[in-house]
């Protein structure tokens, strides 16, 4: 099943969603960057070189690893884990940015912005551009800003400038809007990394395209330590990189396929992030692609909410909508309480600390593998590792020792 | 200011279906070399004072005014724009009330009204409810700036079919190709922008920008219209003769902000010089 084998006059959709949709302005700047996405992937040594990158760089390919203490504790499915949380800069962001890094060094673009929401994609973009010598601008909300001071606290000292957007709801969306406007402007010099898959066209393709590299290893790793593939893959989803990611590599098989969204207080609740698994979203036009938005009935963007920043986004990716629609990914949502549940088991009984939006597809998967036989085998995409959140970790899980910690640093601070 | 008899049979004409945007501009273009078209967002600071905006621009003898309606996401905007269409949806202003506007607008004003906003306002709506709804409120047309006429097929066959103008914006970074391509589907006007960029900014107006217009024109013969950091006299006076439309937008809002309906006033004299 090719994805992105589009009809005539329809490149980048997928079925009714995605598209291109940007000011006038960005017209050349977007087809230029569509050729040369053509070209790099056309090109077999370019993704050669993307997988020779990526070896040496951040230490792929990323293991397997089975949970066997969870798998007994849950008395049902064998859960087997894909690493990404052991990427470079800790999370499968870099995937993302190192490709893009090859794309604008072949544009022969000098500098590079990006938006962020939790940091992990702004932290991943200004390693990539240290490395490749680029200039670095990071948009990111003032909200996030001031909620993820560690992720900006390395930006900055990598180089990057990071800019805290003050404008509407000060979070992810508003740190894309910024981005465009800055792109508008310095389109001649300037490639705008897009940290998932979402946005216009090429952004959904040519982000899949990288992170189908998570897919690709773990086939077949899977079929090596489980002795067959696995029934089911969870993988969390905000923008829905990840997920589209570790999901290519199962396209052709017999797999089902879970996206896990924020369900963050609940249905109804009108604090959470979940388009798909409730019926709140509707489909709407913004951002540069069509998809589902949650949006009031003007088409204005509702307030987000989920205990991961990273999930935290009106919007998600079309050609998961398409395949939700088609019946081939299932939608479901974790809500922040599981989460923080799920957080907790994982870490007690097999050590692991997965990023708390990761933990969206594990508590999703502690939900069905007691169901499931025991000769059955589930796959968990942990897009990112959790420790490095540890101010995030330790409010969600509300670690009064770490509270006091952080009362006893800002005494020693003082005043400046 | 009450509208003149041609003007009403103008506004009557509008039911029948042809387009009149081009025709009103040509009309005022044989009165005045250079027109006037500014902005106002819908609902900031608030209605009212949107109407007495209104009243100065009428004074100052604008011919044509965008009402922008907010949007969450304006990211085609700078920050002047950005902060209206947030402070206005904060206050609670809802789509129907800007048609609502509209309407009011176009019956008391003499100048003739655009909508102006993104393509989400109008895909949720539906396009040819949105259409509907424009006519009924005597728009005579909409920029809609993050719809690209590739995508825009269906909406500017309904606006054909309602006498509607969709206004197609040139850019200095378009091909020739793109241009001409944009030339074929325009009506109206043509809303030329003056350079990269989000509103606000200061242009240089200057041989770059005259080229650019040149570069339009080759590819159509509707009056052109320039915007994009149009903020003072000189600006209009390079204008003259180069194109056919001056348009205003953060600048007036600007004024409005430091010192409401006086520096507006003046504002609006200090341009006509």
């Amino acid at each position: 099943m090719d994805l992105f084998d589009f009809a005539d006059g329809r490149e980048g959709y997928y079925g009714d969603y995605g598209g291109a949709f940007l000011p006038e302005i960005l017209t050349t700047t977007i087809e230029e960057l569509q050729a040369c996405f053509r070209e790099c992937k056309s090109d077999p040594a370019f993704w050669q070189e993307f997988v020779e990158l990526m070896r040496s760089y951040s230490g792929r390919p990323t293991p397997v690893t089975y949970l066997e203490n969870l798998s007994n504790k849950l008395g049902g499915a064998r859960i087997y884990v894909k690493r990404e949380d052991l990427g470079h800069t800790g999370s499968h962001k870099i995937n993302n940015v190192m490709g893009q890094g090859l794309v604008c060094k072949r544009l022969g673009k000098k500098r590079v912005i990006a938006e962020t929401g939790a940091g992990q994609h702004g932290f991943a973009t200004a390693t990539m551009a240290a490395r490749f010598g680029f200039e670095c601008k990071i948009y990111m909300g003032a909200v996030d800003v001031a909620r993820q001071r560690p992720n900006v606290f390395w930006m900055e000292n990598l180089g990057a400038t990071v800019v805290a957007v003050e404008d509407g709801q000060r979070t992810l969306k508003d740190a894309i809007n910024e981005c465009l406007r800055d792109w508008v402007t310095n389109m001649a010099d300037t490639h705008y990394v897009l940290g998932t898959a979402c946005g216009p066209h090429p952004f959904p393709e040519m982000v899949s395209f990288f992170q189908a590299i998570i897919g690709r290893e773990a086939r077949e790793q899977i079929v090596a330590e489980a002795g067959r593939l696995p029934d089911r893959v969870f993988a969390c989803v905000g923008g829905g990189s990840n997920a589209i990611g570790i999901f290519q590599g199962f396209m052709d098989d017999n797999v089902e396929l879970v996206g896990v969204e924020a369900g963050g207080h609940g249905p109804g609740s009108g604090l959470h992030a979940a388009r798909l698994a409730y019926d709140d979203a509707s489909v709407g036009v913004a951002q540069g692609y069509k998809t589902y938005f949650l949006q009031n009935d003007d088409g204005n963007m509702l307030e987000t909410h989920s205990i991961a920043a990273g999930l935290d986004y009106i919007g998600i990716n079309p050609i998961l909508v398409n395949l939700w629609q088609q019946e081939r990914v299932r939608f479901e949502a974790a809500t922040d309480d599981a989460v923080r549940e799920a957080l907790q088991l994982t870490m007690r009984t097999e050590g692991l600390i997965p990023a708390l939006e990761s933990t969206h597809a594990f508590a999703q998967a502690i939900v069905e593998a007691p169901k499931m036989s025991k000769d059955e085998v589930i796959l968990i995409n942990q897009s990112g590792r959790g420790d490095k959140d540890i101010f995030t970790v330790a409010d969600a899980i509300d670690d009064r020792h770490w509270r006091q910690f952080i009362r006893d640093k800002a005494a020693e601070y003082g005043e400046d | 200011m009450e509208r003149t008899e041609s003007e009403k049979q103008m506004a009557a004409g509008r039911a029948s279906g042809a387009d009149h945007l081009e025709a009103y501009l040509r009309q005022r273009l044989a009165q005045k070399p250079l027109l006037l078209m500014t902005h106002v967002v819908c609902g900031y600071p608030s209605f009212d004072d949107n109407w007495r905006e209104l009243e100065v621009m009428a004074e100052a003898g604008v011919d044509l005014v965008e009402l922008q309606f907010p949007f969450s996401e304006p990211s085609a905007d700078g920050p002047l724009f950005v902060k209206a269409n947030q402070l206005s949806l904060e206050r609670g202003v809802r789509r129907d009330q800007c048609f609502e506007f509209m309407a009011r607008v176009s019956e008391h004003f003499p100048f003739k009204v655009l909508m102006m906003g993104y393509y989400n306002t109008v895909f949720k709506m539906g396009e040819a409810a949105f259409l509907d709804a424009l006519a009924k409120a005597g728009g005579c047309g909409y920029i809609v700036p993050d719809l690209p006429v590739q995508e825009a097929g269906h909406l500017h066959q309904l606006s054909a079919e309602r006498g509607l103008s969709p206004i197609v914006l040139m850019t200095p970074t378009n091909s020739d190709a793109r241009l001409e391509m944009l030339g074929q589907v325009a009506r109206g006007m043509i809303y030329a922008v003056a350079r990269k960029g989000v509103t606000g900014d200061k242009t240089e107006m200057g041989a770059d920008l005259e080229a650019f217009i040149a570069r339009c024109r080759q590819h159509t013969s509707l009056p052109v219209g320039v915007g994009f950091g149009v903020s003072e006299k000189a600006d209009l006076d390079f204008l003259q003769g180069k194109a056919e439309i001056a348009i205003i937008g953060t600048a007036a809002l600007k004024a409005w902000e430091e010192g409401g309906e006086t520096a507006l006033r003046k504002f609006f004299q200090g341009l006509a010089g």
